[in-house]
């Protein structure tokens, strides 16, 4: 990939990018081999491993939604498309993430409960928020001009915030067949000693490998918009 | 752990990495296609 960038610049993103993938890709490997091998097992939930990738995941998608909003906030305020793009990155690769969390929860409960799935409140407003901004990627696809696009955008990105509240409170808020909360940072306590770290290490692993993907669909949304002026210019000869 | 627990553990990483995977194959064609597309609409221009 070698575009827009000067080519000492263009390295030197690659290297770092490198280096990310490999650090995302050693913590993963690093706490897989801690949940096989060293944890002991916890014996009060069924298949828990799984978890390991389940609740990362949606921290990360989380993360991501999050961070989705403050670049549309930022783009509503300053109407820069570089943090459209940003935004509709972030999105996409969270919307990655998020559905890594809705098809390990499925097989954990087709495990644990011998269901696929149940309409309760965590896993609905799950699958809500999931919906919303698949729709936001697919109402990206649907507008062709640029300023309106980045606007309409914005506020799903806003709406849709609002829902990843409400899946994160939902097991609070509501009795449900999910889990309530597991981590002592939610007052949970339901993991044994040292079986709580790999959950954060790999959540971490899963944020590296995923600002390696929002930098690639970064630099191709900068190649869309090229090739948008290029397009544009060629129109008015 | 039993067989069957063994299997769904399996399966949801497996999962997991085949959905990141998908998504890094469509990010690479993706690329192609834009790579060609921007060469295509340079050549274009220069023609004119």
């Amino acid at each position: 990939m070698k575009w827009g960038l000067s080519s000492s610049k263009e390295t030197m993103r690659d290297k770092i990018l490198y280096i990310l993938a490999i650090v995302g890709l050693g913590l993963v490997s690093w706490t897989l081999y801690k949940v096989w091998f060293v944890l002991p097992k916890q014996a009060n939930v069924a298949a828990y491993q799984i978890l390991y990738f389940h609740v990362p995941a949606a921290f990360t998608a989380f993360t991501g939604f999050f961070t989705a909003l403050v670049m549309s906030g930022l783009y509503l305020k300053t109407g820069s498309l570089k943090y459209d793009a940003l935004a509709a990155g972030v999105t996409e690769v969270a919307v990655v993430f998020a559905s890594i969390n809705l098809v390990t929860g499925m097989i954990w409960a087709r495990y644990a409960w011998g269901i696929w799935w149940t309409w309760d409140a965590r896993l609905t407003s799950m699958l809500t928020c999931w919906l919303i901004y698949a729709g936001y990627l697919i109402l990206r696809r649907a507008i062709d001009e640029p300023t309106q696009r980045a606007k309409l955008s914005a506020f799903l990105s806003i709406f849709g915030c609002v829902d990843v509240a409400f899946v994160y409170k939902s097991i609070e808020w509501f009795r449900t067949q999910h889990p309530s909360p597991v981590l002592s940072v939610r007052s949970g306590g339901g993991m044994g000693p040292g079986m709580e770290a790999p959950i954060y290490w790999n959540w971490l692993g899963l944020a590296c490998i995923g600002v390696v993907l929002i930098v690639i669909r970064m630099r191709q949304e900068e190649v869309a918009r090229e090739i948008d002026s290029l397009r544009r210019m060629a129109h008015a000869y | 752990m039993d067989a069957r627990e063994f299997q769904f553990v399996f399966a949801g990483f497996c999962a997991a990495w085949i959905i990141v995977v998908i998504y890094a194959i469509t990010l690479t064609f993706r690329n192609r296609r834009l790579r060609k597309e921007l060469d295509r609409v340079k050549k274009m221009l220069e023609k004119r």
